[in-house]
């Protein structure tokens, strides 16, 4: 199956006080209906990666690479950009102000989106955003289409903000760390219905995250993304069952667990900043498996596209260490 | 024994357009307390309260009403002048270390800054000995010492900010989100630092969290906040076994699986169609718009904080009905 967004060798390079590189060589694809979740820690690149595909770097950022979707090149392409993010790509920000104007009511927001896409008249656009507001499960459309965002809970807002994604009816729905500003209670309900809309829309999703737990509930497959690169690929189940980067060993080991007690498991040291320079593997210096060859040969990206992993030393199945 | 700390029916409230009478109350009616080296958890979603009281207590925002006691003084009508001795045995450590450290102190200057503010007059020398024992014991190597804010890690941060808050030798801390800013790889190095410099330091502790596997971790007894009010209190045990609030049950089955199975699970089960609006009903259980198991009388009548055998305690008319404590949503 061809893939709907196909993205090879993609660079994010910032310039400015500091120059650094954000984003250093990420290949992947998204096939329709796929889930495909990235998983990283601050720094690690994971938005950028995302912004730079639809265009929405920061003016000192410059993207490098190759980023096609449904076999159209986007990069430095401003118009099929623009067409992309008009119709076949949805964004759901962290925080859904970042999607929301606080000044207009919601249906307003809402309609517009498929007033400029089909030319509709307001009622008829009306009709659909309310419409559009019980699909992400909020009651009582009629009243909440009159009423502005500070009026709703978080969850209520987020909910909101998938809406708008939704109304241009994207085949790919992109989410950058959609539940992290909510509520523990609310993050799975939101969690729930992006699931849920994926399969009722047809909807690819591309998911950002920092959470592990989230991503094993949605995602058919996993990218964990460490200091600019993809330091494991693989189908979600194994991935979590049998991590082989000591990476994503190490995070899955991190989270707490109800009912544990004494010690958490930790990875040493913190995540390098932007712009740190690390020779050899970069997750070397945190890592208790490391060897001189670590430090001296880059595990890099051919090893990832044979192995899924980015390791000299991969763990194998069952192993602890 | 009296206790440590004890907080006796506070309320907290702020200044609100749309509440009745204008204000509106962040905590009402909550009562704890605390023995010295006990580390009790609080946990709550955000507007529950929970860092509303945890600033009550340490005299950073007013109580409204009710009393707070320190080793059997009352100490919530102090004034600041009054208060300023207090400010040795009660330290705070935010979710935000950024928050508590000024960007342009090195490390070892924001670190003693609270010695020659609090503590009776030290010598340079003493001083300079006392910044790099609490180093030593955070986990901070010499030479960060001489760094500035914005050249440290997120975790290393909080671990400046752990020591500002250490270094007057304080009784007892209110840890208010403490990893929450941080990455996962670093969350558990600051929880097991804590963990530790508690029990070595015999430091009381209320550890402020939203995530109720964090905080049964660490304490041995649980407050659940909701809406202002302590909805459920016990042993970490019975919390974790037999929850008897709606809410505490909501919250354990919210705690994020890493497994897929029970991911899956978490997503496939009945998903209330929607989280309440902001502002409070005006009469009944505070959670019974989203409760499953509500009934008519949770929507008229608010209920009270009941004992339970065991020492906890549970607010929710039906609580009776289920001695043995709710079972996760998956099984119901």
């Amino acid at each position: 199956m061809s893939a709907l967004l196909e993205v090879r060798g993609l660079t994010v390079d910032f310039t400015g006080e500091r120059t650094f590189r954000a984003v250093d060589g990420v290949d992947l694809s998204v096939a329709p209906r796929e889930r495909l979740a990235i998983v990283g820690e601050s720094g690690s690149g994971k938005s950028q990666l995302l912004l730079a595909c639809t265009g929405l770097l920061a003016a000192n950022g410059r993207p490098g690479g190759s980023v096609r979707f449904d076999d159209r090149e986007l990069l430095g392409d401003a118009r099929a950009t623009g067409q992309a993010r008009g119709s076949g790509i949805g964004f759901v920000f962290q925080d859904a102000s970042g999607s929301l104007t606080p000044h207009r009511p919601i249906g307003d927001q809402l309609a517009e989106v498929t007033m400029a896409a089909s030319g509709v008249s307001s009622r008829v656009a009306l009709q659909e955003a309310a419409a559009m507001l019980g699909r992400v499960r909020l009651p009582d459309a009629g009243r909440l289409l009159a009423q502005y965002p500070h009026e709703l809970s978080g969850g209520m807002r987020q909910r909101v903000a998938i809406a708008l994604a939704l109304m241009a009816k994207p085949r790919i729905l992109f989410a950058d760390e959609p539940t992290t500003a909510l509520d523990v209670t609310v993050q799975a309900e939101v969690m729930a219905l992006l699931a849920s809309l994926c399969s009722e829309f047809g909807m690819a999703l591309l998911i950002v995250t920092h959470d592990l737990g989230v991503v094993a509930a949605l995602a058919d497959r996993i990218a964990v993304m460490y200091a600019g690169r993809f330091v494991e690929v693989g189908e979600a189940q194994a991935l979590l069952a049998n991590p082989r980067h000591p990476y994503t060993a190490g995070l899955l080991a991190a989270v707490p667990r109800l009912g544990d007690r004494g010690e958490l498991a930790t990875i040493p040291g913190s995540p390098p900043r932007p712009g740190e320079i690390i020779q050899g593997c970069r997750f070397e210096p945190r890592c208790l498996g490391r060897t001189d060859r670590c430090r001296s040969a880059d595990p890099s990206l051919a090893d990832q596209i044979v192995k899924g992993v980015a390791c000299h030393f991969p763990r194998t199945q069952g192993e602890i260490r | 024994m009296s206790a440590l700390l004890e907080v006796r029916e506070a309320r907290v409230s702020y200044p609100h357009a749309g509440a009745v009478g204008g204000r509106f109350a962040a905590v009402e009616g909550v009562n704890l307390a605390l023995e010295a080296g006990e580390i009790v958890g609080l946990v709550g979603e955000s507007g529950s309260g929970k860092s509303s009281l945890g600033r009550a207590i340490l005299g950073l925002v007013p109580l409204a009403a009710g009393e707070i006691h320190w080793r059997g003084a009352r100490i919530d009508a102090l004034s600041r002048s009054a208060f300023r001795p207090l400010r040795r045995e009660l330290q705070l450590v935010f979710q935000d270390p950024q928050a508590s450290l000024d960007p342009r102190m090195t490390t070892a200057e924001s670190v003693a800054e609270p010695l020659r503010a609090l503590a009776q007059e030290v010598s340079v020398a003493a001083r300079a000995a006392r910044v790099a024992a609490i180093l030593a014991e955070v986990g901070l190597a010499p030479e960060l010492a001489g760094r500035y804010p914005h050249q440290l890690s997120g975790g290393q941060l909080q671990r400046a900010a752990i020591a500002r808050a250490l270094i007057v030798d304080p009784r007892f801390i209110v840890c208010d989100e403490p990893v929450s800013a941080l990455d996962v790889s670093v969350q558990g190095q600051i929880i097991n630092l804590l963990s530790r410099i508690r029990s070595e330091r015999g430091l009381a502790c209320l550890f402020i969290s939203h995530n109720l596997a964090v905080v049964t971790r660490l304490a041995e007894r649980v407050l659940v906040m909701y809406r202002g009010r302590i909805v459920e209190s016990g042993a970490r045990e019975a919390i974790l076994k037999s929850p008897r609030h709606p809410y505490t049950r909501l919250l354990l089955d919210s705690v994020p699986a890493v497994d897929p199975a029970s991911a899956r699970r978490l997503l496939a089960r009945s998903v209330p169609t929607i989280d309440e609006a902001p502002g409070l009903p005006d009469r009944g259980c505070p959670f019974a718009a989203r409760c499953p198991y509500a009934i008519s009388r949770c929507r008229s009548e608010l209920p009270a904080l009941h004992g339970l055998e065991g020492g906890g305690a549970v607010a929710c008319h039906r609580a009776a009905e289920w001695p043995a404590g709710l079972p996760p949503a998956a099984l119901a």
